[in-house]
């Protein structure tokens, strides 16, 4: 509790959240409101922004910024759950090889450096040209599996620092068990740093999104801001001066990922010091 | 001596890392600890004392040797059988602010040793419990109990993990220089606790240090750790007044307040 007020004492922190808390409402209750398909034909190909068309119209006659809106949604949810994902697969495996060490530790450690030296993009791109149906849960499942390594060896170091901590031996003669001892004694610990680490994973969720998706491997028959940049560079919109079909995405893809890396900058200035003392 | 062994240690050794990083850090140590009784283990710094306690603690495997409680060789024990060895034999350590999850209160701790209980007492029953050691430690339950490690000083904290001890009520406590890191001004009140204990539980004390006078004060018998190794085991008084081995006798030379009254 004590962290989270200090967290909010952190300009940058506070900045990072408001933009990306507003980002995300601005997804969320926009459908609410304005029931427009994004995927209707709206208009002709790429019309500039009008009364009618605030932000114009793309390749294929829609509503650039029912598009926008929509695609905000996609990407922020395919963004949220690789984060959780990945942290999730991380923080188990990073807890469990750091705090159990021994071969535990060798064998986790391989897998994750095997996960490491294989480019994550290489894995996503061959999952998802295999996959036929690329619905919305299935990419972020596949991003937050080809991403969690970093996290799991942050948290390894983290937790094998810890495990020699008097307080744990405490806690064996205490009587607790292994699995109780890696979430009460080791695991708090180490909260602000998986925090960190599941912001920072949300934002590399997006990019990477955005990147599998500008290759045309995206979400099938669903608008991301990916998707939307990969129809404006199949269908020319740069050389056809239609910037409204590219600037918007490129630039919410942008804001998103400021508004992460403002949290985790902020939260590095509130943690660190703290820690190293 | 008439006295039942609580804990027979037999040819101890434990060996940290290999090759060139290969430490000794205990070598062939026996001894064995009696019912009711204060004994000292005494060692500068790196003797192994530390590493004996753990192993004796169950928290650390020997390389080779034996521990045996009643008979039993401990290093089998698993599950349910280890938490009845922590029933019986508890410790206190030298850091009381690394000792502490930071992240609980005081009660949350005191209340986590009921763990290892067979059988759980009622929430009204802890509570009439954890009072009552409070007391024995000299701290008010209203006072202590909702607060957090980093709000206490290093002394209150030592009272805690006696309090802790005082609700389990171990045959034995393996303490391991749990003054050292306290002020000298709180020193003699924290000792005098931990030998409280031997009266109202008739519970054995190890008490780990490596000031040889206050070994010779509180204890009825005394071990010498030397480079990993049990270099002479005694009375106290034989200890000092007939050292046999020469490490020994330059740590009594050391100790030149040991002749006169030893003031607490
Ligand atoms: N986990 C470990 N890994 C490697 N070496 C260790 C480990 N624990 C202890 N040692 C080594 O074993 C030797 C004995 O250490 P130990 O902590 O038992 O000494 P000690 O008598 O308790 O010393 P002190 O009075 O400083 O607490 C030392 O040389 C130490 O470096
Ligand atoms: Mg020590």
């Amino acid at each position: 509790m004590k962290t989270l007020k200090l967290l909010f004492t952190s300009k940058k922190f506070v900045f990072g959240l408001c933009l990306f808390l507003t980002l995300l409402f601005l997804g969320l209750l926009f459908p609410v409101f304005n029931h427009k398909d994004p995927l209707d034909l709206a208009g002709f190909m790429y019309q500039p922004p009008s009364k009618e068309f605030w932000l114009g119209t793309d390749n294929f006659g829609r509503d650039v910024l029912v598009e926008l809106i929509h695609g905000l949604k996609t990407s922020m949810f395919i963004g949220l759950l690789a984060g959780t994902v990945a942290t999730l697969i991380g923080v188990g495996i990073g807890l469990t090889a750091g705090y159990i060490g021994g071969w535990v530790d060798n064998l986790l450690n391989t897998i994750t450096n095997i996960f490491l030296v294989v480019p994550p993009f290489v894995i996503l791109i061959l999952i998802s040209v295999s996959l036929q149906n690329r619905s919305l849960g299935i990419m972020g499942l596949i991003i937050g599996i080809t991403s969690w390594p970093w996290t799991a060896r942050a948290v390894r170091a983290q937790a094998t620092s810890l495990r020699v901590r008097e307080h744990i031996d405490l806690a064996k003669i205490s009587g607790m068990g292994t699995f109780e001892i890696m979430l009460r004694e080791v695991l708090p610990y180490i909260m602000s740093y998986i925090f960190m680490a599941f912001v920072l994973q949300v934002a590399s969720g997006i990019l990477n999104e955005a990147g599998i998706s500008m290759l045309g491997l995206g979400p099938s028959n669903i608008v991301s801001l990916g998707t939307m940049l990969s129809w404006a560079l199949l269908f020319e919109a740069v050389r056809t001066g239609a910037w409204w079909a590219f600037i918007p995405p490129a630039l919410t893809i942008a804001f998103i990922t400021f508004s992460l890396l403002f949290m985790s900058t902020g939260m590095d200035e509130i943690f660190n010091p703290r820690l190293r003392s | 001596m008439d006295k039942k062994i609580l804990l027979k240690v037999r040819n101890l050794t434990r060996v940290f890392g290999s090759k060139k990083k290969r430490v000794v850090a205990v070598k062939n140590v026996s001894f064995d600890i009696y019912e009711n009784e204060i004994i000292s283990i005494v060692g500068e710094s790196g003797s192994g004392k530390t590493t004996t306690a753990r192993m004796m603690l169950n928290l650390l495997k020997p390389t080779e040797g034996t521990i045996e409680i009643e008979g039993e060789d401990i290093s089998n024990f698993r599950g349910k059988k280890k938490r009845e060895y922590w029933r019986k034999v508890q410790g206190i350590f030298q850091d009381p602010f690394a000792s502490f999850n930071q992240f609980f209160t005081v009660r949350k701790v005191l209340d986590d040793s009921f763990k290892l209980f067979d059988v759980q007492p009622s929430k009204e029953e802890k509570d009439k419990r954890i009072r009552k050691v409070l007391e024995y430690v000299n701290m008010r339950y209203e006072e202590v109990a909702e607060k957090y490690p980093f709000e206490l000083s290093g002394g209150q904290r030592q009272r805690i993990m006696i309090a802790r001890i005082f609700l389990i009520e171990p045959k034995l406590l393996i303490a391991d220089e749990p003054t050292s890191m306290i002020d000298a001004v709180l020193r003699s009140s924290i000792l005098e606790l931990l030998l409280s204990l031997r009266e109202r539980e008739k519970s054995s004390i190890v008490f780990i240090t490596h000031d040889l006078g206050l070994a010779y004060y509180v204890s009825d018998r005394i071990l010498i750790m030397h480079n990993g190794e049990l270099v002479e085991q005694g009375s106290a008084d034989d200890i000092i007044t007939n050292p046999q081995h020469p490490y020994t006798k330059k740590l009594i030379q050391d100790v030149p307040t040991l002749h006169q009254e030893w003031a607490l």
